[in-house]
């Protein structure tokens, strides 16, 4: 290669190259000299890239049998490690099989089949004057023959049929859109409802939802909630309505006891524990994770998926990660009977930001 | 038959029915009812040897009688149970004040480790250590203990107990290498920064479902090759590491110009 630069304006230079050496336009350098390959001049090479690609192919044959023979030998359904072996078999022989061929076919053409280069000239795409106005007339001559530029009345009734005929595929597709986009389904969860045997009277004589644990449905006495220990809640008799899971994913709290000297509860709150006893929704505000990562020494229960941390002990407040705003606490109290009941409802949207969740909560 | 049926008017009759019904009634409930969680009643020379092993190794950081002091919390009322897990598993005595206590090799031996636990049982009621039977993976139901595992302890402990991260240096450990005994102690009793999982939470059943399922964990993974279990990160190293790697090694060779 040349260190030469082309300068701003062309002067004779002594030696090299003069101006008048520059051709008027370049010419096609053409295909590079055709290089020999080394099984080309020498037969005993192409013997040996033979032997290789039968060796290859040999290997893909052993494989295929094998994958088989595996197949047939080794038992599945008696252990787990019978069903490792036989998949791992079953794999290797398939693998094996398929990567032997491959790599013999790219040997192959790399190396015995002709590398000669040819060249080929584009044909030009569009079809010769003739053929195309053939085609317009036969085109022409049909629209004519169907009389349907006469026929206004029978061409309107066309496109309005091919209109209207995919409204029975569309106009459910889109009738769902209002009711799945209603976000005012989000505003309350089922512990707001209590259907008939799944709640306890409170003192004040009304009824409230009674707590339960997930997924065994047992209902909690406060006596069991020791200091530090764990529960997972889910409202009781939830599995007998209607969009369990949906019902469920919105209403799953993480309930555990807290000595109510080391808890900061703010004056509207002071009835919504029992005693120590706290329910926070367990949706993560942030992105919507089962917050249930609890450390009982520090009160921190973590989100598993970005670390947000919540401080239980301080009305699960954020104290660390991307969260923005604490877990919605749910009210608890105890039923006539002795069981946890929720008071009310959470009285804030669960789970992670929308855009009309101010206004959702708002006018709760 | 027929003598019976007779007699079935006669004055005694409601007396005898009664008799019978109570019998009846007596060995049912004997049959029925489950055995109570019987703990090993521990020996007056056991808790002096466990005072003693107290006083050597436990008693600078939990205080002379266990009372606790600013650098550990009183071991009253933390029960048998507890105290077992954490020697057995070589937690206690810590070897320095981090905020994870390691599981190491145990200090003490099987005798002494009972020893200890039968002197803090003394004083006061605790979870006891748990019967064979209790904790026996062979009568536990491995399908719902996986899903109480996957309510309560995965989020922590990862899906099949490969552990996880926690705040400041904590960690959730691995199970691999816990007994079942462990196990039941460390869900009744919440060792260091794990809550309590007491019977109302996760029922005595339950938490030998649990043991089940965690015990099946360690058992060979059909799926081949587990690159630790820990999802996402090692899977992508490998995926991104080898797998492309070696498509883009196939790539330059095929592009290459054979000699």
């Amino acid at each position: 290669m040349s260190t030469d630069r082309p300068t701003g304006e062309l002067t004779a230079r002594e030696g090299a190259g003069t101006v008048a050496d520059v051709p008027e336009r370049f010419e096609n350098p053409g295909l590079p000299a055709h290089p020999e390959r080394l099984a080309d001049r020498d037969p005993k090479a192409a013997k040996r890239v033979e032997r290789q690609l039968v060796l290859l192919l040999l290997i893909s044959i052993a494989a295929s049998i094998g994958g088989v023979v595996g197949w047939a030998t080794i038992p599945v359904g008696t252990t787990l490690m019978d069903v490792r072996l036989s998949t791992l078999v079953l794999g290797l022989g398939l693998g094996l099989a398929l990567l032997g061929i491959g790599v013999a076919a790219v040997h192959w053409s790399k190396t015995l089949m002709s590398n000669k280069e040819y060249v080929e000239e584009r044909k030009p795409i569009a079809s010769s004057e003739e053929v195309r106005a053939e085609a317009t007339e036969m085109l022409e001559t049909g629209i004519e023959e169907s009389g349907i530029a006469r026929r206004p009345v029978l061409k309107g009734a066309l496109v309005g049929a091919a209109a209207l005929a995919p409204l029975p595929f569309v106009v459910p597709l889109v009738g769902e859109l209002p009711e799945q986009w209603d976000s005012r389904r989000f505003a309350h969860t089922a512990w707001g409802r209590v259907p008939a045997g799944s709640g306890g009277r409170l003192p004040d004589g009304t009824m409230g939802r009674r707590l339960a644990t997930d997924p065994d449905g047992r209902l909690i006495r406060a006596a069991d909630v020791t200091n530090g220990s764990a529960f997972q809640v889910i409202p009781h008799g939830l599995e007998n309505e209607e969009h369990y899971l949906e019902e469920k994913a919105k209403a799953v709290v993480f309930m555990t006891r807290i000595d109510p000297a080391e808890m900061t509860i703010s004056p509207e709150r002071r009835d919504w524990h029992y005693d120590g006893i706290v329910a926070y929704s367990k949706v993560c505000t942030h992105v919507g994770c089962p917050v249930a990562l609890y450390e009982q020494q520090t009160h921190h229960l973590l989100c598993p998926c970005h670390q947000s941390t919540f401080d239980l002990a301080n009305e699960a407040k954020v104290v660390f990660g991307p969260a923005k705003r604490a877990l919605p606490q749910l009210p608890i109290t105890v039923d006539t009977e002795g069981y946890l009941v929720a008071r009310s409802d959470f009285h804030e949207t669960v789970g992670p930001s929308f855009w009309e969740r101010e206004r959702l909560d708002e006018n709760r | 038959m027929k003598a019976l049926a007779a007699s079935r008017r006669h004055r005694s009759a409601p007396v005898v029915l009664l008799l019978l019904a109570l019998i009846l009634t007596g060995v049912a409930y004997a049959a029925l009812t489950p055995d109570p969680a019987t703990a090993q009643t521990a020996s007056q020379e056991q808790i002096d040897t466990g005072e003693a092993l107290f006083r050597t190794n436990c008693s600078t950081c939990h205080g002379l009688d266990a009372q606790g002091t600013d650098l550990a919390p009183s071991l009253v009322g933390v029960g048998a149970a507890s105290v077992h897990f954490q020697v057995s598993t070589g937690r206690m005595p810590m070897a320095n004040n981090s905020p994870q206590a390691e599981r190491k090799d145990p200090l003490m031996t099987p005798e002494q480790t009972e020893a200890l636990a039968a002197y803090v049982a003394s004083l006061g009621p605790g979870p006891a250590i748990p019967s064979a039977e209790q904790v026996d993976p062979e009568q536990g139901d491995a399908a719902n203990g996986m899903e109480l595992f996957r309510t309560n302890c995965s989020m922590c402990h990862n899906a099949v107990g490969a552990g996880g991260a926690l705040t400041e240096g904590k960690v959730a450990p691995p199970l691999d290498d816990a007994t079942p005994t462990q196990i039941w102690e460390a869900m009744r009793t919440g060792p260091q920064s794990m809550p309590i999982f007491n019977e109302a939470s996760i029922t005595d059943e339950g938490a030998r479902d649990v043991i089940a399922y965690v015990m099946e964990q360690r058992e060979v993974s059909p799926g081949g090759i587990t690159l630790g279990n820990l999802g996402p990160v090692s899977e992508g190293f490998w995926v991104w590491i080898v797998g492309i790697g070696g498509i883009i090694g196939i790539a330059v060779w095929m592009g290459a110009r054979s000699s």
